[in-house]
């Protein structure tokens, strides 16, 4: 599978004489260094990820990591100091102005932390900016902007106003907005980070349901592991600027590869998170005390087991049996300490 | 003997002080000291200032201040020709738009232009209380027998504010999107903002007759296009970087990001500095009523020139009345534009 969008290299610094700074970076200068003897920030440093077609690579790092910094190279909002950007194997670096806004208008979608909404535009008109832009007919615009509005469950709000509207709705027309678009690429800068965590969950089902209908490439960043577990199919963890461990979400909670990382997830409820995929053994034949499925989490296996540690389930893949799991490595998987000691031994 | 005749001499400049010295005019401290037949006035002081007129005395070939002010005499009439061979075509067009704009508000009778007034009232503010004050102010106008003067004022207030915006908005463009345009023109701004407004008269009536009247037009255009200017710029650059950066990711042109998004964001600013523009123009028009602008600056300056008081108050207080009024017509066009975007 080759990826939708790559980043190689990507270093970013903030300064006047930015450019000649990546050397120093390269040859291992740290952060207080450079702003202690040239006066220029770190934003970003040897960036590499893949993002597959499809998939939604989440981002996440604490503020400050530079997130929001990197995503918005991947349009361009800023420019970098050294590494390239592929996007469908097309280095955004080397497009002229013309190309870039029809990069922008036609392959890259962007959803706003603070909505970024046009407060003087009714929502429907919000909706459809993105093909307006584009010079579309208003029969057009008007269609798609209905649809993809009664797509997040906005129908019958289009005349109104985006300040009469609660946070929640905003991003909604906010989605609706990059849908709208129809590009293959959606980024997400903390899209759901401003609303309060019901909404916020609403807006998680939201979002994966809609990724299971269109199959986008989205690249989502945040600051909240626990939304970044749910809807991640791949993690990037960012730390000052640096990509710490990348991979796949179960893999980094199970096998985190610094403190850092650990400390990160230790504060979170591994019970709901884990699946059983993730800490099944392989299936010995012997008799099991039942079935589970191999995409249920750890909590559900806890509930069917009603806490006794004796039992062993068989692992199912719709009907395949895939492997088995016993109780005793659920229990010690819950534990992060004992559960990356386990795997580092073994 | 003259206080810095030692400084020169020290300098070696002497001779070159001293050619064609004669024809030098004597200054007034000279005459002075001449007629009292003493030196009397360079002794009594002591060392005084090194100012032109005392250096003139000690070397001929230093210039004196008066010759300062007659240089820039001087220097402005030998490009008034120039100056006026390119000026007076440009500004052409305001003197007609004047003339035919006074013509109108004159010629057309009051039943015709009151009801036209009150629409276009009504028309951008939308409110019935001020369009009910409008009407009041044109009635008691025409009942204390002003109303031909008010609408003289008017018009020209009608013109010159129309043009200040046509110029000033692109101009405040301009500035918000170049800091270094932002740099030069801000002082300009403050010296036409604080220059005695008598000031730029002067060198006007020496471009243009004082019977045309785009010579007043320029004087009331130049001191209230300023906040306009200004207000543009500040909406701008007040515009939500959000939304500015939302505009970006979504591929607007520039032309795109300042109509659909820029100017309409910065609307309720630029309202403000309409409103502020109508003001100082109004203001303006009884200066301009110098340099024969007609309308109700004229009563007020008979007012003055004969010390006919109470010609002179009520025409003062019909400048406020119209000043009120056009406050309140804008001010209400600001608020309906406010509205419908701030409701919470």
């Amino acid at each position: 599978m080759t990826a939708k969008v790559s980043l190689r290299g990507l270093y970013k610094i903030f300064g006047p004489n930015h450019i000649s700074m990546v050397p120093h970076v390269k040859e291992g200068m740290d952060k207080a260094t450079l702003l202690d003897q040239h006066k220029h920030v770190l934003g970003l440093q040897d960036i590499n990820v893949d993002m597959q077609p499809g998939e939604i690579t989440v981002i996440m790092g604490l503020s400050g990591s530079g997130k929001s910094t990197l995503i918005r190279h991947l349009n361009r909002l800023i420019d970098p100091s050294a590494g390239e950007i592929l996007v469908d194997g097309q280095d955004v670096m080397k497009l002229g102005q013309g190309a870039l806004r029809s990069l922008r208008q036609k392959q890259m979608s962007m959803v706003f932390q603070k909505f970024a909404l046009l407060p003087h535009k009714t929502v429907l008109e919000n909706a459809q900016l993105p093909l307006s832009v584009q010079g579309a007919d208003k029969a057009t615009c008007d269609a798609e902007g209905r649809k993809w509005l009664a797509r997040v469950g906005l129908e019958g709000f289009e005349d109104r106003f985006p300040s009469q509207l609660s946070g929640g709705m905003q991003q909604r027309v906010g989605i609706a907005r990059a849908l709208t678009a129809n590009t293959d690429i959606m980024l997400m800068d903390e899209a759901f980070s401003a609303l309060d965590p019901l909404i916020r969950t609403d807006m998680q089902n939201l979002l994966l349901e809609l990724q299971k209908e269109l199959h986008k490439t989205i690249v989502f960043i945040t600051h909240d592991l626990d939304e970044a577990l749910k809807l991640a199919d791949h993690l990037v963890i960012l730390k000052d600027g640096a990509v710490v461990q990348q991979g796949e979400p179960q893999g980094i909670l199970l096998r985190p590869a610094d403190p850092y990382i650990e400390d990160f997830v230790s504060d979170i409820n591994r019970a709901r998170v884990l699946r059983v995929r993730s800490v099944m053994s392989d299936h010995d034949g012997r008799d099991c005390d039942g079935d589970v499925q191999a995409g249920a989490t750890l909590e559900e296996v806890i509930a069917l087991s009603d806490g006794d540690t004796n039992h062993v389930y068989r692992v199912r893949d719709g009907e395949a049996v895939i492997g088995q799991l016993h109780m005793v490595d659920l229990v010690r998987a819950l534990v992060p300490r004992v559960a990356s000691g386990r795997t580092q031994s073994n | 003997m003259a206080a810095y005749d030692g400084v020169i001499d020290t300098l070696g400049l002497r001779d070159w002080c001293d050619v064609g010295k004669e024809d030098a005019p004597l200054s007034m401290a000279q005459l002075l000291a001449q007629a009292g037949g003493d030196d009397a006035a360079a002794d009594e002081g002591g060392l005084p200032f090194p100012s032109l007129d005392v250096l003139h005395e000690a070397c001929g070939r230093i210039g004196q201040t008066r010759d300062l002010t007659a240089g820039i005499e001087e220097g402005f009439l030998s490009i008034r020709a120039e100056l006026k061979f390119v000026l007076d075509p440009i500004t052409q067009p305001l003197s007609w738009m004047l003339d035919s704009t006074l013509w109108v508000f004159e010629s057309a009778p009051w039943w015709i232009m009151m009801p036209a007034l009150l629409l276009l009232t009504y028309w951008v503010s939308r409110s019935k209380s001020v369009t009910g004050f409008v009407a009041a102010v044109l009635l008691f106008f025409g009942f204390i027998d002003h109303y031909e003067v008010a609408m003289q004022t008017l018009a020209i207030v009608f013109v010159c504010t129309g043009l200040s915006v046509l110029l000033g908005v692109p101009i405040g463009i301009g500035m918000s999107k170049s800091d270094t345009a932002q740099r030069t023109i801000v002082p300009i701004l403050d010296l036409l903002q604080t220059l005695p407004t008598f000031v730029y008269l002067i060198p006007l009536i020496f471009l243009f007759s004082v019977t045309e009247s785009k010579l007043y037009g320029i004087a009331i255009i130049l001191y209230a296009i300023v906040p306009v200017i200004r207000l543009t710029d500040l909406g701008i650059r007040l515009v939500d970087r959000d939304v500015i950066e939302a505009a970006n990711a979504f591929g607007l042109t520039a032309w795109q990001k300042l109509s659909r998004v820029e100017l309409p964001l910065a609307l309720p600013n630029i309202m403000a500095g309409v409103n502020q523009t109508i003001m100082m123009s109004l203001a303006m028009v009884v200066i301009a009523s110098l340099v024969s602008a007609p309308g109700l600056g004229v009563l007020v300056l008979r007012g003055i020139r004969n010390l006919e008081l109470g010609v002179g108050i009520v025409a003062g207080l019909g400048i406020v009345l119209l000043a009120v009024m056009l406050d309140r017509v804008s001010k209400a066009a600001l608020a309906r534009v406010d509205t419908g975007r701030k409701e919470h």
